[in-house]
């Protein structure tokens, strides 16, 4: 069990931390919700950490030569190696901590990648470096295609999103694929901590990367990342479409501790997907039909999620159970033996 | 005192590289480099070798684990062949523009395809632009000796770039030669401490890897290049230190009889030696053959090579890769390049042999030279000539 | 104008920090994108509550608090994006046409 959290403190919205481990004058796009989530998670982490960055947006807009955005030690190496590179920096300062080379270990590593840096290029780099278990936060900056060479489609576009490369057209709806599902991926790692977090939900998105920091090995963080570029919104709704894709379930908030699901924000009134959808050009092809379909597989989603958060522990239900029935039984004997304790005397 | 002993080159290598105050190793297994990444990992789990062995689940993971670690400010250490290496090659150029310290192994083998585990040099002839230094090695004591050499060269603050030694696989790594190892006591003063100004740390929070916008690039490049040709004076130096203090020394360029020579072979890596041989067969018979052989390919020995083959009539230089639609293979064209502007020099024919573990013989050799004066009067067969082929 | 960022980057290879390493953290300061704005906030006084929303969805760190603990667009990095107008509970923001 996670010790670790046991001394967990929440942030308080009176007294957020003012530092700004990424710095004005980056160059992300107006109403970047990418960059927003971003900022808030290194906030949550501070001047204390160590940046490794995928090539893409984040890379792009904040390392623009002779120019950086990051007031922390920030490397960049290349798209798809990133959680490879965090694990070799998260070896090297326990070893050289360990031979005396170095006075601290315990800082925390935030990886930060793309869902194309995650999903499909990054998939093999990512599941080697969970399994071996380094200590690292991997958070993955979702705006569901690779946007930074031009909205290409990738693994975690939605079902029926226009990208460049997944075009509606006569022949097709969009993106005709549903999203991998990569908090999954990560919980099939067996490792100690995945969340998934909005923007919109900064408190929610800050304690979970806090967490994160505090419990041994990797942790795994999936941001929405709205993309008004991409999704073809006006920047000004950026957090709107954060707040509206948990409210219509399209991207529930939860962690998974230990294994144990936990759904953090309920939604037993969740407002219909078209109103989700209907905000976004990307989307503006879709039929009635195209978004029932997509509000069908929303609702399954959610629905195997809370499933999992409600689930007990088997072995506590089956141990609970089980020793139901011993005491049950007990008392039967007992029972019976007294009677015919009683029986016996009597004659 | 060094002891001498009968050692696989592979365990010899590993055993250097326990004394080199590694602190980080990421390898993914590929045969030959196997048994050296085998008994690295053997001696951490022994408490042997004080370092981290990262298990990493590709060779391209394995480069990029490594340079991680090297950024933080970790000595590191890796080991691959063939497609390992070319998996990693997007990431080769890139520990080198971060002008890292890295030293790396490669137990040369035969590129795919068809798939081959044998000897031969077309994995590292396709790495000859990432930056790196490079060495070649003949014999299990070279091979030794030279991780030596890289960990100190690399850790020269006027290099700060990574180092491959080469090593040809099974026909070097699997062999079991008669090696002098050092006691820990001896080598640790020849290899300096492991510092880096530049690297992870909140103190002083930098940022690496940025974006080399255009107005930059070609700077960054030129950078590299700097860092790469001075290194050539470092790796002498580190050589003639090591000469000094323990009696072997190593040079650029080793001519081998090659005075008086008429003719001289160039070779580079094990091959060399079978040459030698047949350099003693053509002396005893009377004739004028020498061998000069590369033994720092990057950055190439220019000077040190013109200086060599100066007074040679014919060049036969010996290619272990064979690089398709050239013409020729690269060191031929490189030695070519050298001589090129130079109003007097050797005539150069190119040869190319000992492809995906083709045995390579004295016979060959002589076969060579002989074909060399052949074409020298009656010119060449062709850009370069593949030995040993069979036509139907 | 601000002096185009790039001229920055003409420096010659002997003076190329090696890697091409910047070593002055968080220098992006000095790209004023608020050159990038068609619009900008003016918050209301009257109708702000100092929740703080704005400063907290600034993906531009783009809104600063003053010293009497109200909140202010930083105009030399404002992008214009709107999210602070957006998102403002007490709909104290309203976007105001950039006239250049």
């Amino acid at each position: 069990m996670q010790n670790a959290l046991k001394d967990f403190e929440k942030f308080d919205p009176q007294h957020l931390p003012l530092f700004e481990p990424l710095a004005q004058g980056h160059r992300a796009c107006q109403g970047c919700g990418e960059v927003l989530a971003l900022r808030l998670a290194a906030k949550a982490l501070g001047r204390e950490m160590i940046v490794v960055s995928a090539t893409g947006c984040m890379e792009i807009i904040s390392s623009a030569y002779p120019q950086t955005a990051w007031r922390v030690p920030w490397l960049h190496v290349a798209f798809e190696n990133s959680a490879a590179v965090a694990g070799g920096v998260d070896a090297a300062l326990h070893i050289m901590k360990e031979k005396g080379k170095i006075a601290r270990d315990d800082i925390p590593i935030l990886v930060v990648a793309g869902d194309g840096g995650t999903a499909d290029i990054g998939l093999q780099a990512l599941s080697g470096a969970l399994e071996r278990g380094h200590n690292f936060i991997y958070l993955c900056l979702d705006n569901e295609a690779y946007m930074n060479t031009g909205i290409q489609r990738s693994s975690s576009t939605p079902y029926g999103a226009m990208t460049t490369t997944s075009p509606p057209g006569k022949l097709s709806i969009g993106e005709n694929h549903f999203k991998k599902d990569l908090p999954a991926i990560a919980v099939a790692h067996k490792i100690p901590y995945v969340a998934t977090v909005s923007p919109a939900f900064y408190l929610d998105l800050m304690n979970k990367v806090r967490k994160a920091s505090l419990i041994k090995g990797p942790a795994y963080i999936h941001a929405f990342s709205p993309c008004p570029t991409g999704w073809r919104h006006a920047g000004r709704y950026a957090v709107k479409m954060a707040r509206l894709a948990v409210q219509t379930r399209v991207f529930p908030l939860y962690e998974v501790i230990d294994g144990k699901y936990i759904l953090n924000r309920k939604t037993p009134k969740p407002k219909p997907v078209a109103e989700y959808l209907k905000l976004q050009k990307r989307f503006a092809h879709l039929t009635d039909g195209d978004i029932e379909i997509i509000q069908e597989h929303v609702n399954k989603e959610y629905e195997r999620i809370l499933k999992l958060s409600e689930e007990v522990d088997l072995e506590t239900k089956f141990t609970s159970t089980f020793q139901q029935h011993i005491d049950r039984l007990k008392q039967q004997m007992d029972e019976a033996y007294q009677k015919m304790r009683e029986e016996i005397v009597h004659h | 005192m060094s002891t001498r002993m009968p050692i696989e080159v592979s365990i010899a290598v590993s055993k250097a590289v326990q004394q080199a105050d590694v602190d980080v190793i990421a390898a993914y297994p590929i045969t030959p480099q196997t048994h050296i990444v085998e008994n690295l990992s053997g001696l951490v789990a022994n408490g042997e070798l004080e370092a981290a062995f990262i298990n990493v689940e590709s060779e391209h993971s394995a480069i990029s684990t490594v340079i991680g670690a090297a950024a933080a400010g970790a000595s590191t250490f890796t080991a691959t062949s063939s497609q390992g290496l070319a998996l990693m090659h997007e990431i080769l150029f890139i520990a080198s523009s971060l002008r890292l310290p890295i030293v790396m192994v490669v137990a040369n083998r035969a590129l795919s395809g068809p798939i081959s585990i044998w000897n031969d040099h077309s994995d590292i002839m396709a790495e000859r632009d990432i930056g790196w230094i490079q060495v070649f090695c003949e014999t299990g004591q070279e091979a030794y000796d030279a991780i030596f050499h890289a960990f100190r060269v690399v850790r020269d603050p006027t290099v700060q770039l990574p180092m491959i030694v080469n090593v040809d696989g099974f026909n070097l790594t699997h062999v079991i030669e008669p090696v002098f190892l050092f006691e820990p006591e001896e080598i640790k003063d020849y290899l300096p401490e492991h510092r880096q100004a530049l690297r992870l740390d909140i103190e002083h929070p930098i940022t690496m890897g940025p974006v080399g916008v255009p107005e930059v690039y070609t700077e960054a490049k030129k950078q590299v290049e700097e860092a790469l040709l001075n290194s050539k004076q470092v790796v002498m130096a580190a050589w003639q230190e090591f000469g000094q203090r323990f009696g072997r020394s190593y040079a650029p360029v080793e001519a081998y009889r090659a005075d008086d020579a008429e003719v001289l072979l160039v070779t580079m890596g094990v091959i060399s030696r079978t040459a030698m041989t047949a350099v003693d067969r053509f002396r005893e018979a009377g004739k004028a053959v020498g061998l000069v052989r590369f033994r720092l390919w990057r950055p190439f020995p220019r000077a040190e090579f013109q200086e060599a083959v100066r007074h040679a009539r014919i060049l036969a230089v010996i290619d272990r890769h064979i690089s398709l639609g050239a013409l020729s293979g690269p060191v031929c064209l490189e030695v070519r390049a050298a001589l090129f502007n130079l109003p007097d020099h050797p005539q150069v024919f190119g040869f190319v042999l000992g492809l995906g573990g083709r045995d390579v013989t004295v016979d060959d050799f002589c076969d060579i030279v002989e074909r060399a004066e052949r074409y020298a009067t009656a010119g060449p067969e062709g850009d370069y000539t593949l030995i040993g082929l069979r036509e139907v | 104008m601000p002096e185009k960022v790039e001229k920055r980057a003409i420096v010659g290879w002997r003076n190329l920090v090696p890697g091409c390493a910047i070593l002055e953290p968080g220098n992006s300061t000095q790209l004023l994108t608020g050159t990038w704005r068609l619009q900008r906030p003016v918050i209301d006084a009257e109708l702000c509550n100092l929740c703080g929303l704005c400063w907290v969805y600034c993906p531009d760190m783009a809104m600063t608090k003053t010293a009497e603990g109200r909140y202010e667009p930083d105009l030399n990095y404002c992008k214009g994006c709107a999210i602070c107008a957006e998102e403002c509970p007490k709909n104290a923001i309203t976007m105001v046409e950039e006239e250049e």
